[in-house]
């Protein structure tokens, strides 16, 4: 899972590794993993790897893209769901680095992606490729036979394209 | 402002003035997906600017953040290069500044993502893959236009002509650039422009354009010398600032 992911130091929590603060990183990500993107509703916060870090009394999170507008939204949604629930102490800290990549989504968030409609990135492809293009797979019909109508779309993290098998259009979420 | 809050601010401005010209085409790109493409690079390049105008302030120390040094500046404390205010012009010369910028700024982020001043390394490092695909977009429109019609190729040919005579300054150093790398958050934008040449001669090749004829560069965005046009730009931007200042909502 995201919090696993190799960045910056272990929580700095001294509670963190006895079983006060491991149980309540747990239930902080309990309460995050319900909290759902702004934009893209289907999946959450720690789905999408946005959250990089809970200990017992901070969470850090990072922002997909730089301008991206829900960042602000993001993290007004978990204060509101960390306050409502009980740790309004937990404080919430922005890092830029290392910077977020589409290869963060879990595999459950890829799988809601496409339930959603929306072709996830494949895995890894990031790491190989900013300019990553392979064909993506329709999320309705699953054919390969797409192709790219716009490099950008509907939000930063999201190309067009369009299925030359069933004539439907889908967002793809990009891979960077 | 001291030098190295002062190269923050440079790169700010660069972005926020960019950003905001590219905004004027929402609503009016010739098509839909260009529409989305030219609002999204906007997008990032303010995403960009909120960062590096947040670290000059927070260098500068005087509790002015991103949003104070970007609506309450006037003209001659912007310090942007010339480049980036030039009016959007028709579509070929959007793409043609585009182009020029977004091929500079690749190659100045990947070189910043490794200095050791971990806030402008960090920034850089996030930016650049962000760029990386405005480089992109700009490389595909550049041959798209050169390599179409006659109708399209005249176009971008007076595009990147207009553009040209301001992409020396681009890697003009000073003593705000010599500081900076003093202190490990500059680049050395001169080793850039082998680079940058390359890069700009491939794709003008496969766009069949040959490279403007050289022009005397123009000069003076980052010592607060502008062009008229970025006046009318700020008067748009800061606006609500200058009718209330101060106001929130």
């Amino acid at each position: 899972m995201v919090s696993a992911a190799p960045h910056g130091p272990p929580a700095p929590s001294p509670a963190s590794a006895t079983d006060a603060g491991g149980t309540s990183a747990l239930h902080i990500r309990a309460i995050l993993a319900k909290v759902p993107d702004p934009e893209i509703p289907a999946v959450s916060v720690v789905d999408l790897g946005i959250v990089r870090e809970i200990s017992a009394d901070r969470v850090v999170i990072t922002p997909t893209y730089t301008g991206c507008p829900a960042t602000i939204a993001i993290e007004q949604m978990i204060r509101a769901a960390l306050d409502a629930n009980g740790f309004a102490d937990v404080r919430i800290e922005t890092t830029l680095s290392p910077p977020w990549s589409s290869d963060w989504i879990s595999d459950e968030g890829r799988e809601k992606l496409r339930a959603y409609g929306i072709a996830p990135p494949p895995k890894g492809a990031a790491t190989a490729s900013v300019k990553n293009q392979m064909a993506a797979e329709c999320p309705q019909c699953r054919s390969s036979n797409t192709e790219e109508l716009s490099r950008f779309g509907s939000t930063p993290c999201k190309a067009l394209w369009r299925c030359k098998s069933c004539a439907e259009p889908f967002d793809r979420f990009k891979c960077h | 402002m001291d030098k190295i809050a002062t190269y923050a601010l440079r790169l700010g401005d660069d972005s926020l003035v960019l950003g905001q010209r590219l905004g004027e085409w929402c609503g009016h790109a010739p098509a839909l997906e260009v529409d989305l493409s030219l609002a999204n690079v906007a997008l990032d390049q303010v995403g960009q600017a909120t960062h590096f105008l947040n670290l000059a302030g927070e260098i500068e120390g005087e509790g002015r953040d991103g949003d104070a040094l970007a609506f309450r500046r006037d003209v001659m404390d912007f310090t942007n290069c010339l480049l980036v205010e030039q009016p959007n012009g028709d579509f070929a010369q959007t793409i043609a500044r585009q182009f020029l910028f977004s091929h500079y700024q690749a190659l100045l982020f990947e070189q910043m993502t490794a200095a050791k001043d971990t806030r402008f390394a960090a920034i850089a490092a996030k930016a650049a893959k962000e760029v990386a695909y405005h480089a992109t977009l700009a490389s595909d429109w550049v041959i798209r236009l050169g390599d179409g019609t006659e109708e399209s190729k005249a176009r971008m040919i007076a595009g990147l002509d207009w553009m040209w005579r301001f992409a020396d300054e681009l890697f003009l150093m000073d003593d705000v650039d010599v500081a900076a790398i003093a202190a490990g958050a500059g680049v050395d934008k001169t080793a850039l422009r082998a680079a940058w040449d390359a890069r700009i001669d491939a794709v003008l090749a496969e766009a069949t354009l040959a490279r403007p004829a050289p022009r005397r560069a123009t000069t003076g965005g980052r010592v607060g010398r502008h062009s008229e046009h970025l006046g009318h730009l700020l008067s748009e931007m800061q606006f609500l600032q200058r009718a209330y200042p101060g106001a929130t909502w």
